[in-house]
């Protein structure tokens, strides 16, 4: 009776170990998604336009209609989601359940804006930004995350 | 404490996201002062030409210009400072080589970006970004992309690039030029005097407009 009580009480404490390790290597990731996403925001409302080093694809998307909505810059609205999905994970770090549920759905979010903008880089303006690919592999590896996380909960169960 | 913890976390990181980020936007905004001091004055009837500095400055120097050749794109940031330096007044006309494949369609850009009061950070775009579109197959979606860089209306900005005004401005500078001897560029003229060819570079054009401006300054 105590063996299983102490089982249980250790599988807890892998499980919760691996749920820190895992949001803390998500909100690491929106991290660094919102250092990059806040760059080009400032960039963009500076009116700076010597970015990416003068690289005409990289002029092309991010001078493109695509790269606004209304007046807003995409990479403004990119900040919000990283901050989002910091936050989200964060809270789901320190045993938020909610939480975990609110960084999935942001994340899906991020995943299908961003295969929506590659979309746009390669078939409407033949270009494509390095800041903007940067951006995606972030994405894609937040949602490799979301996707192996009930895989290692199960496992951890 | 552990309970607060992810809140500090989370306010901490938002407070760094925006401070780092008002402060690039000062760094950049600082180093690049877009506004310039510019002006579209009306000369003749259907002719606007392009200023930079005050009216009664003691040197005007004005500069038949082609965005696409490279003596002009090294002439345009000494020119800027030489401007800041000395508070020169500065005229830019366009002259498009016709040897040059783009430089029409870069000069109607700038026309266009000057109906949006954007023709200077566009003349500047133009030669700092020169080595790039001059080799471009399509120059004129890198011309948009710069119109989207710079934050203009893209669709006034390609319909004006079209449209008869513009090509009529460019013609206008381009027959202004031929009808005063002008046939290459950069030609400059410092206070109505025309710069010798060979003497249209940074260094000489620097010393001419400094001896100008002594020239026009009293003897105390």
């Amino acid at each position: 009776m105590k063996s299983r009580k102490d089982q249980s009480a250790r599988s807890t404490m892998n499980r919760s170990r691996a749920q820190t390790i895992f949001y803390t290597a998500a909100a690491l990731i929106s991290l660094l998604g919102l250092a990059e996403a806040t760059y080009l925001t400032a960039v963009y409302l500076s009116g700076e336009t010597a970015v990416c080093g003068g690289s005409p694809d990289c002029f092309q998307v991010l001078g493109s209609s695509y790269a606004k909505i209304g007046p807003v810059p995409v990479s403004g609205l990119g900040a919000l989601a990283y901050f989002g999905a910091f936050t989200f994970a964060t809270f789901a770090g320190f045993g938020y359940a909610r939480a975990r549920q609110f960084f999935a759905w942001t994340v899906i979010a991020m995943f299908c804006m961003t295969l929506w903008l590659l979309f746009v880089q390669a078939f409407r303006l033949h270009a494509f930004c390095r800041y903007c690919l940067f951006s995606a592999a972030l994405v894609f590896l937040l949602t490799g995350l979301v996707v192996a996380r009930p895989v290692a909960e199960t496992q951890e169960n | 404490m552990r309970r607060y913890l992810p809140f500090i976390i989370v306010v901490v990181v938002a407070l760094l996201a925006i401070g780092g980020g008002a402060f690039l936007y000062r760094a950049k905004r600082s180093a690049n002062p877009t506004p310039k001091i510019s002006k579209t004055e009306a000369e003749r009837p259907g002719e606007t030409i392009h200023v930079l500095g005050p009216a009664d400055a003691a040197v005007t120097l004005e500069e038949f210009g082609d965005f696409q050749c490279p003596p002009c794109g090294m002439l345009s940031e000494p020119i800027n400072r030489l401007q800041k330096q000395y508070n020169l007044r500065v005229i830019y006309r366009e002259f498009p080589l016709a040897i040059h494949a783009h430089a029409k369609e870069a000069a109607c850009a700038a026309e266009a970006a000057a109906r949006q009061g954007r023709f200077w950070q566009m003349h500047d775009l133009l030669y700092r970004e020169q080595a790039v579109w001059s080799k471009s197959t399509d120059a004129r979606a890198l011309f948009s992309a710069y119109a989207g860089m710079l934050q203009l209306d893209l669709g006034r900005f390609k319909k004006d690039m079209d449209s008869n005004e513009v090509q009529q401005q460019v013609e206008l500078d381009r027959l202004r030029g031929a009808g005063i001897g002008v046939k290459t560029t950069p030609t400059i003229f410092i206070n109505n005097e025309a710069v010798p060819g060979p003497k249209s570079n940074p260094d000489d054009v620097a010393a001419l407009v400094e001896a100008a401006v002594k020239k026009g300054k009293p003897s105390s």
